[in-house]
């Protein structure tokens, strides 16, 4: 069920007036059976892994549970009988049995994930191997149907694992709570990859209708259908045409395509999200935000702090942060430091840890090499910027501009262009591709061809084009405007009702005329959908 | 009283925005009013104030085949074409049970040419034949029955969802068009009078089935019954066309299912001689559909059967049926003159539609 389709638009209208009709206590369970239901339409079958996931991680966070519980009760039973020693000897044997547990569940679930999404493309890198090597010997390739979502749930409920491990917060004894966590439909497919602990209060308490809340969450939602419809949607036969004709369409129609696609990419992901956080909203459930103005970032670094803000959160808490403190880490930077010299030793881990990090990064986006070396790169250039950080402050000593008004501008033109650089790995889906375009950008740059009738071309005509003008146009002032006078939906709930519905109408009326879908449309599902 | 102030707001706001997206609706909504104007041809059916005595139902081989004016003046025969391009013998169901919500005609005519589809085709066809009709059960099963795997319900419900993309083409017919369609049809009968004489045809190729399908068998059983229910003779009929090809088997089929059901069949492609049609002048596309001349030699023929095989009787007496078949006449020979005076002007018919700018109706 896409987020564009009229079912979803259904389902979601039949659970809100259900939601807030339902006597409270049924809430949330009522939306676990719409999660039920959305899930059914991507593939009955599929429940069936949403629902392994769900059971083994709540009975292995139960059991991680009940061992902490009874080693409390056991320490507060010995409290004047046990020794220092005693009370650490239960602490690590409790431990134990807890890291089996969760390292079960871990095994379990990454091992569904790693089958379902990654087998065939390791089927093929092996297969390519075995071609290399002379051998005319073919594994067969694995006919598995990628669950909906698959990587999104099995990140939300591992963390869960993790942190119920880590005795962030106390194990979910309901298990239908937790596969609500788990499946909590308007998040199920895209994200954001929301904690237990930030999420859970507000799905399971219960909500009372307010109808300015319910009008602000469905201004939100509404915002989302534009970015989608209006302006992601409609990009996308330009870039699928530059993207799928790359000898036709090289030199500066590389460009060209790289800046479609940052727009499309963009609109079709925050626009999603926004789906997603404004029908939370509506059902008075909080959602982490997954972006803050990602392309007005001044760094590679800060750019990772505002795309897909709750991915870049999870790698770094359960990955990043573990691995390096991690026992063989350690060793390494102690040999590190004692070989390579402190600075550079000390370092050597960190950049081992990103690469890592960025190599797992890449890899859950999609099962290609593409990925990988989306992830590798970005990795590399985060190491390289930081390793010419001395650099860089030589630079700002010499020349103060930094904070400087046009500095700050080159510095998001900057990041922006890298951004979109390395994104053509995601683009083109090849990497020779990739760089091949790459190096045509440089070496056939020829603006002129671009401007010689063949923009309409491509699939939009000049009133696309004045629409998608148009759209940006709005994209951005609302940018502005949330940044010099605060959150454009809060303002207007302070104003009278009248307008507030009148623009709210006014915006629905411009998806609806403005919007690319239906028959004719080639519309696509989210592009995050895939992960 | 606050109560009362919200509840009046959100009525207020409702009808407010259900008007602003019907009208809207309207203006994106094609208007056919030039070029392919069969669009348009459901909806003037609402637009009679009489009733008729007979009924064609079909596709293009009757709403470009059969003239009721000229039937009207030859026999007095009182009828209407509820025929749209590649009109499904489903649709054609839904539309005999959309015209018996407003009459019960004595005879209906049903051409049977599309026999030969046993599946949805084409949207474009879709909308063009259902878009027009009112809304009622028999146009819900219509479209259901029509839907091809990528259309939707809603589409059909709300049409800007459909023809929302339009905003980029309207044009000033967008606008003047938006609450009436032009007069374009003659009780159902578009109407050309320009010529381009046929040619040779291939003939048919071979078929590996020559039966036509379970579904289309279905829907006209279904039509059958519901005209023997409401004491309706149903007239089966073949056009006089030479394309499409129609084969010796299909017709055998017609001829062995009229006789099972007691209804009369008649292949006037086999009669064409009789008839009068010459291919050379009686045609506007070289043998694909009648233009004016060979519609009104059909028309006679039509007529006798309709007058003594069917016993429809002869209204010219009704002075009020008179009066309103007078006007229609006078638009009727006004069009033929205002399209034979573009032809001789201009070497082609300009448009198909509207007399003139702003001719509503």
């Amino acid at each position: 069920m896409l987020f564009t389709s009229y079912s979803f638009v259904l389902l979601v209208a039949a659970t809100t007036l259900l939601y807030y009709v339902l006597p409270r206590k049924a809430q949330w369970p009522l939306l676990l059976v719409a999660s039920g239901v959305f899930y059914w339409f991507a593939g009955p079958s599929f429940l069936i892994h949403l629902t392994v996931t769900s059971v083994t991680t709540w009975f292995a966070a139960l059991r991680i549970g009940g061992i902490g519980g009874r080693l409390a009760t056991a320490l507060a039973a010995g409290k004047e009988s046990l020794d220092k020693e005693g009370r650490k000897a239960l602490k690590a044997k409790a431990k134990s049995a807890q890291r089996v547990w969760m390292l079960a569940a871990l095994l379990l679930n990454f091992g569904i994930l790693a089958v379902v999404k990654y087998a065939n493309f390791a089927i093929v890198n092996v297969n390519a191997a075995l071609a290399a090597f002379g051998s005319a010997e073919k594994l067969s390739f694995l006919t598995i149907a990628l669950p909906m979502g698959i990587s999104f749930y099995t990140f939300k409920t591992m963390a869960y694992l993790i942190d119920v491990y880590r005795g962030k917060f106390p194990a979910e004894r309901n298990v239908f709570r937790l596969a609500l966590f788990a499946s909590f439909f308007p998040q199920l497919v895209q994200g954001p990859i929301s904690r237990f602990d930030d999420l859970s209060k507000s799905l399971f308490e219960e909500h009372r209708f307010d109808r300015r809340v319910v009008l602000s969450g469905l201004q939100r939602v509404l915002w989302g259908f534009f970015k989608k419809l209006v302006v992601a949607d409609r990009i996308l036969p330009a870039v699928a045409a530059i993207v799928k004709n790359p000898d036709q369409y090289d030199g500066a129609f590389v460009l060209v395509g790289m800046l479609f696609y940052a727009v499309q990419l963009y609109a079709d992901f925050t626009g999603g999200i926004d789906i997603t956080i404004g029908i939370s909203e509506m059902l008075g459930i909080r959602v982490a935000e997954n972006f803050n103005a990602p392309f007005l970032a001044r760094s590679i670094t800060d750019y990772w702090r505002r795309w897909h803000i709750t991915m870049g959160t999870w790698f770094r808490d359960y990955i990043f942060y573990p691995m390096s403190v991690s026992g063989p880490m350690l060793k390494l930077s102690r040999w590190g430091r004692e070989k390579l010299g402190e600075g550079f030793g000390r370092r050597l881990t960190v950049y081992l840890t990103t690469l890592v990090t960025w190599f797992a990064t890449g890899i859950w986006h999609g099962s290609s090499w593409n990925f990988v070396a989306w992830g590798l790169a970005n990795g590399l250039a985060i190491i390289v910027s930081q390793e010419c950080e001395p650099l860089y402050a030589r630079f700002h000593r010499r020349f103060p501009w930094k904070g400087k008004p046009a500095y700050a501008a080159f510095e998001v033109v900057r990041t922006f262009l890298l951004m979109s650089c390395l994104r053509m790995f995601d683009t083109y889906r090849d990497v020779p591709l990739t760089f091949r375009m790459f190096g045509s950008m440089f070496a056939r740059f020829d603006l002129a061809r671009v401007f010689d009738g063949s923009l309409l071309k491509l699939g939009l005509s000049v009133a696309d084009y004045g629409v998608l003008a148009a759209a940006l146009v709005l994209l951005v002032a609302s940018r502005v405007a949330k940044d010099r006078a605060g959150d454009f939906r809060s303002r207007l709930a302070e104003r009278p009702a009248a307008l507030r519905t009148a623009l709210t109408f006014v915006l629905l009326l411009l998806i609806l005329v403005f919007g690319a879908y239906g028959i004719g449309y080639d519309a696509k599902q989210f592009i995050y959908n895939q992960f | 009283m606050k109560r009362f102030r919200v509840l009046s707001f959100l009525v207020a706001a409702a009808v407010l925005m259900a008007g602003t997206l019907w009208l809207v609706q309207r203006l994106v909504e094609p208007k056919y009013d030039t070029g392919i104007v069969e669009g348009n041809l459901t909806a003037a059916y609402y637009q009679e104030t009489t009733g008729h005595d007979v009924v064609f139902i079909g596709d293009c081989e009757v709403y470009e085949t059969f003239s009721p004016i000229a039937l009207w003046r030859e026999y007095g025969i009182a009828s209407y074409v509820r025929g749209t391009a590649q009109q499904l013998m489903w649709q054609s169901y839904a539309m005999l049970e959309d015209t018996l919500r407003h009459e019960t005609p004595m005879v209906v005519v049903l051409g049977v040419i599309a026999m030969k589809y046993d599946q949805p085709q084409k949207e474009a066809y879709n909308r063009m034949t259902l878009d027009g009709m009112r809304w009622s059960k028999a146009k819900l099963d219509g479209i259901r029955a029509s839907m091809l795997p990528e259309e939707n319900l809603l589409d059909y419900m709300f049409p800007l969802l459909r023809y929302h993309s339009r905003w980029s083409s309207l044009t000033a017919a967008d606008v003047r068009y938006l609450f009436s369609r032009p007069r374009q049809f003659h009780n159902g009968y578009y109407m050309r009078v320009d010529v381009k004489a046929a040619t040779d045809f291939p003939p048919g190729k071979k078929l590996a089935d020559y039966r036509f399908g379970s579904n289309a068998y279905a829907y006209l059983d279904r039509i059958a019954a519901l005209c023997e229910e409401k004491g309706i003779t149903l007239v089966l009929n073949r056009a006089p066309l030479l394309y499409p090809y129609w084969y010796p088997e299909w017709d055998a089929q017609m001829v062995q299912y009229a006789k099972d059901h007691g209804l009369q069949y008649y292949n006037f492609l086999a009669e064409r001689d009789a008839i009068g049609l010459d291919f050379s002048t009686d045609t506007y596309d070289g043998g694909l559909h009648l233009n004016l001349a060979g519609v009104e030699k059909l028309s006679l023929r039509m007529g006798s059967i309709l007058r003594d095989a069917c016993g429809v009787p002869d209204r010219r007496s009704d002075p009020a049926l008179a009066a309103v078949y007078a006007e229609k006449g006078a638009f009727y020979d006004a069009m033929a003159r205002k399209q034979r005076d573009e032809i001789a002007r201009y070497g082609h018919v300009l448009g198909y539609g509207p007399l003139q700018q702003g001719d509503a109706g």
